[in-house]
């Protein structure tokens, strides 16, 4: 079976992307496997100017997850261009993940990166919940989101644009329309829930910023529930994520109407597993009798 | 398909056995086909861990040869405690070896400044061939016999000091400040242990000139430098991740708070 995926005017090699976050620039990656065998690899969030991130300690394992509260930390966008990027292989298809405090600071990132020929698309974080200007507060308000996605097509020339929603949100259709009628090529979903984990003894938070985003398998329902809801919702691409630990879960996600989908703490848990899942989705969808993603995709009966 | 040369491997457990104290623990792994410096570690993630516990767990590699990878660690969380239950035949996902390494100096004298089981890694330094250079201070709670105490003994000169009460670790941190002292300008300090007796050591460095590398033991996520879980701070004021530019840092490289 061929496993190419067409997402709107993005064409991937198979369905698994590795989560921004989560695999680093690849290159921590590459001697576990050859990065151009992924679907597609979204790059560490960046912003305009560096940012050193939130004091330790920033994770913190929980039943079947883990908490992060790392803060965006990366590097900036310039040393990211001439210290990272040319160091991965050209065969890897890359997204890049943009994060900003402002509308304007998107476009600019979204400018920078729209003439960049190894980014194949942009992917615009409007769902971190770690850090205290911009991140979520923009995916939390249709309006604002609105406003950063039209101020990222603005200046994002021909690259596809991501729209990466936070679950934290009372009806996650509201904000993903908005999204798309700000001009959203796709949508990838979710980001982490908003959680804690406190120490009865020590009477503190398990992590200096007392709360963090929730990843992980516990977080998998509520995920692929909420793809599922958009997919009802929106005729744009939709990249599902949220605790995909085995090839059963990506094909889950694509019978609820996603795409793609992303690979987060999964990859932590075993560095090749990105790899390694790529093949196993093949071989379970050959098993199943799939021929082609688009047949099978949402076909979720209800 | 997966490069065989991949260096992330499923060896088998040859054995796991609690030592005289039974939140000791002695791990032994099929050999991994690599060899290692003193310092370094390994990420380790049982095969058939489901995804109850989702971080495979970070440990400094006592020793490694063509017998086995030796691992040391103590129960102290969910994850070292479910470790402890492994048995021979079963299957560990191994990745590594990680990290920077212990530098030795070889014009100088070192002294190791060892911890509880933070004992570990200086194992396979005491294997080395020129150990004339190389001195031990042990500072430990449970009694000699429960670490690989005697091995290192056996081939580097070695003295340990037993911490009971409150007045014996206030003991041990006056003789590291002597010792510490004692090799300002003319030697350095290695050391690996609990993060207050690092901060006790990294002040003493500082206090009296002294070189010395500190192996920290901050939680991580993933050993290869994306989480972004595991990082410290630099005199610089930027966080590193301890998984690859530590977990041996150079004291004056880093900051550890008091």
């Amino acid at each position: 079976m061929d496993q190419k995926v067409q997402l709107g005017p993005l064409t991937l090699k198979n369905p698994v992307i590795t989560a921004s976050g989560t695999f680093g620039y690849g290159l921590e990656f590459m001697r576990y496997g050859d990065l151009s065998a992924i679907g597609a690899i979204c790059l560490k969030g960046i912003s305009l100017a560096p940012r050193a991130g939130n004091p330790m300690p920033r994770i913190a394992e929980t039943p079947c997850g883990m908490l992060n509260a790392i803060g965006l930390q990366n590097v900036g966008v310039e040393k990211f261009l001439k210290e990272k990027l040319p160091y991965i292989p050209a065969g890897a298809t890359l997204i890049a993940n943009l994060y900003a405090q402002t509308p304007e600071d998107f476009g600019e990132l979204a400018g920078i990166f729209s003439t960049e020929d190894k980014i194949a698309a942009l992917e615009v974080n409007i769902s971190c919940p770690n850090v205290r200007e911009g991140g979520v507060q923009f995916g939390q308000d249709p309006h604002m989101a609105a406003a950063v996605v039209g101020a990222v097509k603005k200046r994002s020339g021909s690259k596809p644009v991501i729209v990466k929603l936070s679950p934290n949100v009372t009806d996650v259709r509201v904000i993903a329309k908005a999204a798309v009628d700000a001009g959203a090529d796709m949508l990838s979903l979710i980001n982490t829930l908003s959680g804690m984990s406190v120490d009865i003894r020590t009477r503190r938070s398990r992590l200096a910023n007392v709360v963090g985003g929730l990843s992980g398998p516990a977080i998998k329902p509520v995920a692929l529930r909420m793809v599922h809801q958009v997919a009802q919702a929106v005729n744009v691409p939709i990249i599902g994520m949220g605790g995909i630990t085995s090839a059963e879960d990506v094909l889950e996600f694509i019978l609820v109407g996603a795409h793609a989908v992303q690979i987060g703490t999964y990859n932590f848990m075993r560095p090749d597993n990105a790899f390694r899942l790529v093949e196993e989705v093949r071989v379970l969808a050959e098993s199943l009798g799939i021929t082609s993603w688009d047949d099978y995709r949402g076909t979720l009966q209800v | 398909m997966i490069d065989s040369q991949t260096p992330c491997r499923d060896l088998e457990v040859l054995s796991c056995r609690p030592g005289s104290d039974p939140t000791l623990i002695d791990l032994v792994l099929a050999a991994p086909g690599w060899t290692c410096k003193p310092g370094q570690f390994v990420m380790i993630r049982p095969a058939h861990w489901g995804v109850e516990l989702v971080w495979p767990r970070p440990f400094s590699v006592c020793d490694v040869s063509d017998k086995g990878l030796r691992i040391i660690f103590q129960t102290v969380g969910r994850g070292t405690r479910k470790l402890a239950e492994l048995e021979p035949g079963q299957k560990v996902t191994v990745w590594g070896p990680l990290g920077r390494w212990f530098r030795i100096d070889e014009a100088r004298p070192n002294l190791i400044l060892a911890g509880g089981v933070g004992i570990a890694p200086f194992v396979m330094l005491a294997r080395r061939e020129r150990t004339d250079n190389l001195s031990m201070l042990f500072g430990h709670r449970l009694d000699l016999e429960h670490y690989p105490y005697a091995e290192i003994a056996a081939r580097i000169k070695s003295e340990a000091m037993q911490q009971k009460t409150p007045a014996d670790i206030a003991q041990f941190e006056t003789v590291l400040s002597e010792r510490i002292k004692a090799l300002a300008g003319v030697g350095q300090v290695l050391a690996c242990g609990p993060e207050p007796m690092l901060k006790v050591v990294r002040k003493y460095c500082l206090m009296h000139g002294t070189d010395g590398q500190v192996s920290l033991e901050n939680r991580m996520g993933c050993g290869v430098g994306a989480c972004l879980g595991c990082v410290c701070k630099t005199m610089a004021g930027d966080y590193v991740q301890s998984c690859v530019h530590g977990p041996v840092f150079d004291v004056r490289d880093i900051e550890l708070g008091v």
